[in-house]
């Protein structure tokens, strides 16, 4: 069941300049065609494609908030974050649309991430971790439909690798139907070794989210009939290799016995000044040269 | 048409492609195979005056074997399948092997001189259950003797001529049988045999419950230990009646522990083991129980033998030193000791566990005896007259772990003559060598200089050679006890046992987990030796503290060893080195905790300078969780020393446990050298390999496509595979094969995974190569740029940054199941790569990393063919002259270890199973050294022929050029 549905999808990233340190909560009704850049996005993204493909069937959810008989439903969860080592605490919301399919999958659609701003002690926290070159960590439910599943989906990075102008976050989110395997979390760039210390311009977070889900490995081919005609093809071309000549063969003996030979000519003809048989260069050659010396 | 199209494909490709197979003669002079058996559980003798005198054992290998009582060789051979485990083995009729398998559910006859099968009855059973094999001697029906067969709830009566249920059963007996409920009743069945139906039943709870063991003493009496092994309970079942009796085991001996009843079969008479004290229990008539005598130290028994005059010996052998006690018993009169030996034992084989005992009749017709005896280290002696006949190094037939190890460097004093023949000698042999290539020798000259190849000079000295073609393998095996073998001709060099008995024992059986190489001197340090760490664990539980232990690999002693109180999880080689060479290792324990060896203060600040780099990874394969782990501090609290850390989670993969389970994980191999990091294509185009250390490659299935294959729809059953990053946590890659099943063999190298499955569509098995290249390189091509020196080739890696890479990837149908995979591994990894297939046929295939290469096309251009692309075809080619095993078999195949021959062209080959087969590859022939048979003496003879002529030309010219001056 190739079930490969190919979304184009706007990552959505989200800068608050209003300093409320409480989740983003949408009541809006996303429809299906709808753009959004959110409202206050200040870097609306070119879209990103989103693959996901038929997951395994779900219990319903239990945060649903928006029902359509359509089994069409809006959910939300969170992310949380922490320090080094403190504890996770809230930092945002992800909502997003669960489609579930007639035969029983599940595939989440629109994402949009609502960032929270930093507090002042989380910046303080933060300039700490900057000095430390500490672990900035993230935490996602490891379901979407009742968090936190089984386990929380943990990343982390070094805080260092964040700061640019803001602070610049890329998550990519990997999912198998209503399940989030892992997540990646990093700088949208490169984080080049040694990190150097910067502080962010402004402590404002340029997000970029992306789903992710798992490919589908093609079927192998199967052409016997192909590979008959041109394995014949290949097999005519095969058997005429290039024939080299008798000499290309055969001159690492033809040299040293052209030399005997030349020389017994020209001892037999009689010749009063000979030639040291062979400048040719030849190792046999080079021999003789070496005997030249000793007879004059 | 298939047939056809795939013959015809076969011998295009066989003319295409270089196949390396060997010339017949050429077969075992780099090559070499040694057969093993594995630890013998059963052996039965067979010394009928006829014929040749042979054990029949059968092992824990689950093999079935005859040897030759001379000399220790093998006559024939079976090895079961893994999952056919042998319950029993009896001879029956004087010409058949009679084998019980598969929980009593296979009963096999194989003929006695030949080891062909003879009949296999398959038995019905219902539930998992001991099984036993009985053999007796005095039961006929009409010329047939039945075998008696139990397992899995039944009883089968068999035929042993022809393997059918015997239909006619003896004229009217009883059969006795004595079984066990719920390990606290005991019940007694009278069957008749003629007709197999119980004719009595009788049963009776104990309430206090039985444990194990069971030693029947009598035909009416059988003694087993209650569940709190303290009390011994004799049961008899006379007439079907039953009745118990009980004896504190403190009764007979004073402060007793736990109590262990030894191997059964003495006829009225039980040895129990306690305190780590055999004691001997006579059972009298009524049930009483009285010691007749003790042994004070571990004591390994055999079963009882009916010897002359209705008398029945048993033996017992025992350590005393650094030798072995062994003593034949009249088992009615323990006083007379008909056979007292002391043979000197290697301390290295540890203590005696198995004794089998057999008579014969002396040439003064007294009665001799000879024992096989199985040694703690899994190895097979067999003792007569006081002195080791012979032995057999069976631990090697469960190697758990390889390493290499370089041998030592030729000392000045020792002269490479004194091994080398004489010149003549020498010349000799090359005049042979050149009558062999010129086609002029007779049979006699082939045979000398095929004698002459096999001990080619000093192929199997001790010292380092400059090709670096002689090595040691260390292994491993499950008895821990750890060999060297030599590569040039398979011997042992040394070998050691972990828990030799001297050792004072604070663990008392460590078994061996993996090997790690602790120090390879080759800078600096170079008059240290190289050694090699083994990991042990005291008991199976993995909680268990470990102990490591390490040894040198030049003389194979032990240079130290310590318990070191925590448990180990994971053993991690950092890629550091101190002074003296001794490599950084972390030891994971279950706490979550991690311990820096080696415990010294230069180790600690090599380790702190790189404190803030180190990750580790962990696999929980049951619950489904990747967790990454970063370093944090040093541990708190009393116990901990500077040397211990904690660690902090950095990231987690969670798989959905209702779709995914994990079924196999792979890194590369830490020592892997890459020549090149970009891959020239055939429009001049560069492709940078994304070569990262820290890449595990995941195969999830879903969960009930865990089990065999064809237990599931294609619908049911998912493969995903994952490429992780260890690091970050990032999924790499992420593919999924839907309708594939596991198992999965991968094997990983540079940038590359070639992974093998089930396709359930196709009912065929699959092989799929994936191959990561880097993006974030790919602007530096530019000349300019690189001369410019704006590139970013030098520039640090960090996981950090979003990685730009893609993937490409293809798969090919394969027509054998496999049991493992490696791939060669070369000095400076220039040559060109051969995948080793370890097929289900204990052979090993070697195949061309060029046949799994993603930019195979239908139709490759002129410039592709040139690159050497091979026109895609579906499914990969088994070519029968690659078998780099040519004609043997490594029997039980489980791994194959490659290692780099100093010379860059060549490879070292190890495979392990029941059987060991090394040979060394050359996946792109010799192309830097010339071949062994390379005739020296032509050459030779050539360059004096030639300076002769040149002589001789010379000299008349001189004479011509005087008598022209004189004319």
């Amino acid at each position: 069941m190739p079930n490969l549905t190919l979304v184009l999808f706007l990552s959505t990233l989200l800068i608050f300049s209003s300093s409320s340190s409480f989740a983003f909560q949408s009541d809006e009704l996303l429809l299906d065609d709808e753009e959004f850049g959110l409202e206050g996005g200040s870097h609306p993204r070119s879209p990103e494609p989103v693959i996901t493909d038929s997951p395994p069937k779900q219990t319903p959810s239990i945060r649903r908030r928006y029902s359509d008989p359509d089994l069409d439903s809006k959910i939300q969860f969170t992310l949380e974050h922490a320090f080094g080592d403190s504890d996770f605490s809230s930092a945002g919301t992800f909502s997003a649309r669960l489609k579930t399919w007639s035969h029983g999958g599940q595939t989440l659609t629109k994402l949009r991430f609502a960032r929270n701003e930093f507090s002042d002690e989380e910046k303080d926290a933060f300039k700490n971790l900057l000095k430390g070159d500490d672990f900035y960590r993230i935490r996602l439910p490891s379901n979407v439909v009742t968090p936190p599943g089984r386990e929380y989906v943990i990343a982390s990075v070094r805080a260092r690798c964040l700061p640019r102008d803001g602070l610049d976050e890329h998550i990519a989110i990997h999912m198998d139907g209503a399940n989030i395997l892992a997540v990646s979390y990093g700088s949208p760039g490169a984080c080049p070794y040694p990190r150097q210390l910067k502080l962010p311009g402004k402590w404002t977070f340029n997000s970029h989210t992306i789903l992710k889900s798992s490919e589908q490995a093609p079927r192998t081919p199967i052409f016997t009939e192909e590979i008959l005609g041109s394995s014949e093809n290949m097999e005519g071309e095969a058997e005429a290799p290039v024939e080299r000549s008798f000499w290309a063969k055969y001159w690492m003996y033809l040299i040293p016995l052209g030399l005997i030979v030349m020389n017994a000519v020209t001892q037999a003809s009689n010749m009063a000044e000979e030639q040291p048989a062979g400048s040719q260069g030849q190792a046999p050659a080079a021999i003789q040269r070496g005997s030249a010396p000793r007879r004059r | 048409m298939a047939i056809k199209a795939s013959l015809l494909l076969l011998v295009f490709l066989s003319s295409t492609i270089v196949s390396f197979s060997l010339y017949e003669d050429q077969v075992g002079l780099m090559d070499w195979h040694q057969r093993y058996i594995g630890k013998v559980k059963h052996a039965v003798f067979h010394t009928q005056k006829a014929g040749r005198k042979r054990v029949i054992v059968s092992t824990e290998e689950n093999v079935v074997a005859s040897l030759d009582l001379r000399h220790g060789e093998i006559f024939w051979r079976h090895v079961l399948g893994t999952n056919d485990a042998i319950d029993g083995v009896e001879i029956a009729l004087g010409k058949y092997v009679i084998t019980l398998s598969s929980q009593g559910s296979t009963l096999r006859a194989w003929n006695l001189p030949d080891g062909q099968m003879v009949w296999e009855t398959s038995l019905h059973s219902a539930q998992i259950s001991k099984s036993l094999l009985s053999v007796p001697i005095n039961l006929k029906v009409d010329k047939d003797y039945p075998i008696l067969a139990f397992g899995g709830g039944y009883l089968h009566a068999v035929s042993a001529i022809d393997g059918e249920r015997v239909l006619q059963p003896p004229e009217s007996s009883i059969i006795y049988v004595l079984g066990f409920l719920h390990s606290s009743e005991a019940v007694v069945y009278q069957i008749d045999s003629k007709t197999g139906e119980v004719v009595a039943e009788k049963s009776m709870v104990f309430p206090d419950g039985f444990s194990g063991a069971v030693s029947s003493v009598s035909s009416d009496k059988i003694v087993v230990l209650d569940s709190t092994r303290s009390i011994l309970v004799t049961i008899g079942f006379l007439d079907g009646d039953i009745s118990f009796q009980k004896t504190p085991v403190s009764d007979l001996v004073e402060d007793s522990g736990n109590a262990e009843i030894l191997s059964p079969l003495l006829s009225n008479m039980v040895a129990v083991k306690v305190n780590r004290r055999t004691i001997f229990v006579r059972v009298g008539g009524e049930g009483k129980l009285e010691v007749v005598d003790s042994l004070s130290d571990e004591t390994a028994m055999s079963v009882s033998l009916p010897v002359a005059d209705d008398q029945v010996a048993f033996a017992s052998a025992h350590h005393e030193g650094s030798k072995i006690q062994l003593m034949v018993k009249l088992v009615d009169d323990l006083e007379t000791v008909l056979l007292r030996e002391s043979i000197e034992m290697d301390q290295h084989r540890g203590r005696v566990d198995k004794v089998f005992i057999n008579n014969y009749i002396k040439t003064d017709m007294s009665n001799g005896f000879r024992a096989l005896i199985v040694m703690e280290d899994h190895s097979l002696l067999l003792l007569q007259q006081g002195a080791i006949v012979w032995s057999r190094e069976e631990g090697l037939a469960s190697v758990t772990d390889v390493t290499t190890a370089e041998l030592p460097v030729e000392k000045d004093g020792v002269s490479v003559a004194k091994v080398e023949h004489t010149l003549v000698d020498w010349l000799k042999g090359h005049m042979l060598k050149l009558k062999g290539s010129l086609l002029l020798a007779s049979p006699e000259d082939v045979a000398a200089i095929q004698e002459m190849r096999m001990k080619s000079s000093g192929r199997s000295k001790l010292t380092r050679d400059h090709n670096g073609f002689r090595k040691l393998f260390i292994a491993l095996t499950r008895a821990g006890k750890l060999f060297a073998l030599h590569t040039g001709d398979g011997r042992i060099v040394w070998s050691m046992l972990l828990n030799s008995p001297s050792k004072s024992e604070a663990c008392e059986r460590p078994s061996g987990i993996s090997l790690y190489q602790w120090q390879v001197p080759h800078h600096h340090a170079m008059d240290e030796n190289p050694s090699v760490l083994v990991v042990g664990r005291c008991g199976s539980d993995s909680s268990a503290p470990g102990v490591l232990s390490f040894v040198d690999v030049y003389t194979g002693k032990e240079i130290s060893s310590s318990d070191i109180g925590h448990s180990v999880v994971r053993v991690m080689p950092l890629p550091f080195t101190d002074s003296t060479e001794q490599r950084l290792h972390l030891i994971a324990d279950t706490e979550g905790h991690v311990h820096l060896y080696p415990k010294t203060s230069e180790a600690l600040s090599i380790f702190q300078r790189e404190f803030q780099n180190v990750y580790w990874y962990t696999v929980e394969g049951d619950d489904g969780i990747i967790r990454g782990h970063g370093m944090k501090s040093s541990c708190a609290g009393e116990t901990a020393d500077e040397y211990c850390f904690t660690t902090k989670e950095l990231w987690t993969v969670v798989f959905p446990s209702e779709s995914e389970k994990i079924i196999s994980t792979l890194t590369r191999k830490p020592n892997e050298v890459v020549h090149t990091q970009a891959k020239v294509n055939t429009d001049q185009d560069l492709l940078y390999k994304y070569v990262s250390r820290n890449l595990l490659f995941v195969a999830t299935v879903s969960p009930k496509g865990a089990g065999e294959i064809g237990s599931v729809t294609p619908e049911e059953s998912a493969l995903v595979v994952y490429l992780i990053d260890t690091i970050t946590g990032r999924i790499l890659h992420r593919l999924s094969h839907q309708g594939c099943q596991g198992p999965v063999h991968a094997v990983f190298s540079e940038n590359w995974v070639v992974y093998h499955y089930f396709n359930l569509r196709a009912h065929k098995y699959e092989v799929t190569v994936v191959e990561i290249y880097d993006q974030s390189r790919a602007e530096n091509k530019n000349v300019w740029k690189l001369v410019l020196g704006k590139h970013n080739l030098t520039a640090p890696i960090s996981s950090y940054s979003r990685p730009e890479m893609f993937t490409k990837s293809q798969s090919y149908f394969f027509a054998q199941s496999v049991k493992t995979i490696a791939v060669t591994s070369t000095a400076k990894g220039i040559t060109s790569k051969q995948l080793l297939i370890g097929t289900i046929g204990d052979q090993i295939l070697a195949l061309d990393k060029r046949f799994v290469d993603p930019r195979r096309t239908l139709n490759p251009s002129q410039a592709e063919k040139e690159e050497g692309i091979i026109p895609l075809t579906d499914s990969l080619p088994i070519i029968p002259q690659s078998y780099i095993t040519h004609s043997l078999k490594v029997e039980g195949l489980r791994g194959i270890v490659t290692a780099p021959a100093k010379l860059e062209s060549t490879t070292h080959v190890f495979a392990y199973g029941v059987d060991l087969f090394y040979t060394r590859l050359a996946p792109s022939k010799t192309y830097d050294s010339l071949a062994d048979d390379f005739s020296y003496a032509l050459l030779l003879i050539t360059i004096v022929a030639l300076v002769a002529a040149i002589y001789i030309t010379w000299v008349i010219s001189e004479k011509k050029e005087l008598s022209e001056k004189w004319r």
